[in-house]
């Protein structure tokens, strides 16, 4: 737990001055992540809206060392920068205790780089995965991710007579990642500013490999006019389109129970990505496969949080 | 959402297109029903163009988890018996590398689109470059003959499309469908002709009786025809060095005769596959030899030269693999010297040294990427390559 005072008078290791859209959720998320570490950071982070609008010279917006690594290996440039790291401390050449921290979008996360983190966790590297999940390929203009909710609408899914938008659920990384005994696991998003760095400091602290899952918006992607990125990112949190909770050693946690659990229309309203479910045929039947796909995940954390709480 | 009129499955008529959309037309135009890939500058418009058009013409876009998932859906979806096309760039284009040799050792026809970037790693994913022309042709391990075409212009995006899935139909190999980020993105008309001037090469099916079937009998041009799952055929494919029957034999009798035929098929061929766009190349002095974006500013250069009355051809290399040695070695007995801009350091230049064999001079004229050549460097070499 961090005040906003405290916050306020720590040094910004993102800096302003990057190159972002106006909105953006993502540079948010880092901001305050690495204003959440109080230990030396060490970053990785792969080819992607961040490397982009954060890295291209002479703009840096990087007060900690970074490296940028290819798309899909994020979590294997950790390992190996980890693993050195340990190696000069057992050797003596090192006394500081440094943290580190991947970046990935969920395009390199829950796609081209899960092998990659899958491998890393099981090996036990001692770093922190952090997945800025703007649900989809913004960064190469609106794909499709297995992030992507069902019917939203991207130009690898695109709403038209035939389809209406992506016909999938999303992936469950959190499940996933949760099955690989991680120290720590958490899910948030850049509303909850106190959530997601309490939820950093915790991770940060952990024994072992552990991962965020930030639900970034991205007015670009998602169509919703840049002023709306908290609103809409709370609307994720208090429609339980997106639950806030975490695992940490065994115990699943609910970190954020919305007062009313608001119905999915409230979130997908404001965004143009889901505009075509309220005038598509099948659109009503869309969002109600999503409702009930909220409502059963929704139930199910419940009860984990009960019986393993 | 497209407010074009999509109700045709062929476009025929005039277009204002870009290469990139011009590639999927020219794709849905050779039969293409199938595409795997995944997004990656400069090449997803390829991709997204599929994505709104294969729901309406009957056809299947899955987009992948990676590159490597793409490449081995498409050799999937090509023993099913679809035709079948993949598209990336060059950071992608390595990742498929091991699944292209599967493609090439299993003799399964498909096309690869490759839009060129610069390189190498994530390099400049914005801006053009020639440098992924020897990968295309040695980037997966062992040893094999490929086809690989480099169009220069939207309208080449789409005919030339046609003609990558009807030369990996008819030798049964992944067709390297070489772009660049230039032509990719470069928007100009394009002429979608009537379908019946479209020559589309259907699948050469077996037809032979069931029970005498074994899958890698070639016929005299060393291409075996084909049967896809489904067709009650028993066949195996492998990755695994194999004999007529399909069946693993892992010794150096068997694996002198597979990988030979499977050279031999393109080598034997090459003059076949091989085409080339040639202007003024009888009696000149020098010939600029190009491919892709680079053949477009080579035309300014060679006009330049031909002011200052130097005599120079210019040769295309629309199919650049297999290299046209025949031709290159002709040309060599003839010219002074063979010029050749290409946006990359010196890569197909090399097999253009080598068969020149000092017959005649040979000048590169390299380009990093990232953006194209100054028609006044082309020209220098031009000048220089003049000199007696």
């Amino acid at each position: 737990m961090a005040s906003l005072k405290q916050l306020c008078k720590k040094p910004e290791l993102f800096s302003k001055g990057h190159r972002a859209c106006a909105g953006c959720g993502e540079s948010l998320a880092v901001r305050q992540v690495l204003l959440a570490a109080d230990q030396p950071i060490v970053t990785v982070m792969p080819t992607g809206c961040l490397e982009i609008f954060s890295s291209i010279y002479p703009h840096s917006a990087w007060q900690v060392p970074m490296i940028h690594t290819a798309f899909e290996t994020s979590a294997s440039t950790a390992s190996g920068v980890e693993t050195a790291y340990r190696f000069h401390k057992k050797m003596g050449r090192m006394k500081e205790d440094v943290k580190f921290i991947a970046f990935g979008g969920d395009g390199g996360t829950y796609d081209i780089g899960f092998q990659a983190l899958s491998g890393a966790v099981e090996r036990r590297h001692k770093f922190l995965y952090v997945c800025t999940d703007n649900e989809g390929y913004m960064n190469t203009g609106i794909q499709r991710s297995s992030a992507t909710p069902m019917g939203a609408h991207t130009t690898t899914s695109p709403a038209g007579t035939k389809i209406p938008g992506k016909k999938q659920h999303r992936k469950d990384i959190m499940e996933i990642m949760i099955a690989h005994d991680l120290a720590y696991a958490g899910q948030t998003t850049v509303a909850l500013w106190n959530d997601l760095v309490t939820k950093v400091q915790k991770a940060l602290a952990a024994d072992g490999p552990t991962f965020l899952n930030v639900l970034v918006p991205c007015p670009l992607g998602w169509q919703y006019p840049g002023d709306r990125t908290i609103e809409v990112s709370r609307l994720a949190a208090d429609t339980c389109f997106w639950p806030v909770y975490e695992f940490d050693n065994g115990r699943y946690k609910i970190n954020h129970l919305p007062k009313e659990k608001l119905a999915v229309e409230e979130f997908l309203k404001p965004q143009g990505r889901f505009r075509h479910l309220f005038t598509h045929p099948e659109g009503k039947d869309v969002i109600a496969e999503i409702q009930r796909h909220i409502d059963a995940k929704w139930a199910l954390l419940q009860k984990k949080a009960e019986v393993l709480g | 959402m497209s407010r074009e009129d999509n109700s045709s499955w062929l476009k025929t008529g005039p277009h204002y297109w870009d290469g990139d959309y011009a590639c999927a037309e020219g794709a849905i135009a050779a039969g293409c029903r199938f595409l795997a890939g995944y997004p990656i500058t400069p090449s997803t418009e390829v991709a997204e163009r599929i994505a709104e058009r294969f729901p309406l013409v009957g056809g299947t876009f899955i987009q992948m988890e990676d590159e490597l998932a793409s490449m081995a859906a498409i050799l999937g979806a090509a023993w099913g018996g679809a035709k079948a096309m993949t598209v990336t760039s060059g950071p992608g284009f390595s990742l498929m590398q091991e699944n292209i040799g599967l493609g090439v050792m299993t003799e399964t026809p498909c096309v690869v689109v490759n839009v060129q970037r610069g390189g190498p790693s994530t390099g400049l994913p914005t801006l053009t470059g020639q440098q992924d022309m020897m990968q295309a042709r040695w980037g997966s391990h062992g040893d094999y003959e490929i086809i690989a075409l480099s169009p220069s212009s939207p309208q080449e995006c789409f005919d030339l499309t046609v003609t990558a899935f009807n030369l990996s139909e008819r030798y049964r190999v992944p067709v390297m469908f070489m772009m660049d980020e230039c032509v990719g993105h470069m928007t100009e008309k394009v002429v979608v002709p009537h379908l019946s001037k479209i020559h589309v090469l259907q699948r050469r099916w077996y037809r032979g009786k069931k029970e005498r079937y074994r899958p890698y009998v070639p016929g005299k041009d060393l291409v075996p025809p084909m049967v896809k799952a489904g067709d009650d055929f028993r066949f195996h494919i492998t990755g695994l060095t194999h004999d007529e029957r399909g069946y693993p034999v892992i010794n150096a009798a068997c694996q002198s005769i597979c990988v030979t035929r499977l050279v031999d098929k393109i080598k034997q061929n090459a003059d076949r596959i091989t085409i080339l766009d040639e202007d003024r190349v009888e009696g000149a002095e020098v010939v600029v030899v190009s491919y892709g974006i680079s053949y477009r500013v080579a035309t300014r250069a060679i006009a330049l030269a031909r002011d200052k009355g130097i005599r120079v051809g210019s040769l295309r290399l629309v199919t650049v693999w297999p290299f046209p040695e025949r031709r290159i070695a002709e040309l060599a007995d003839k010219v002074k010297c063979l010029v050749m801009p290409e946006i990359n350091l010196g890569q197909v230049y090399l097999e253009m040294e080598r068969v020149a064999c000092g017959r005649c001079r040979t000048k590169l004229v390299p380009h990093c990427g990232g953006w194209v050549h100054d028609p006044e460097d082309i020209l220098a070499a031009i000048v220089e390559g003049a000199k007696p």
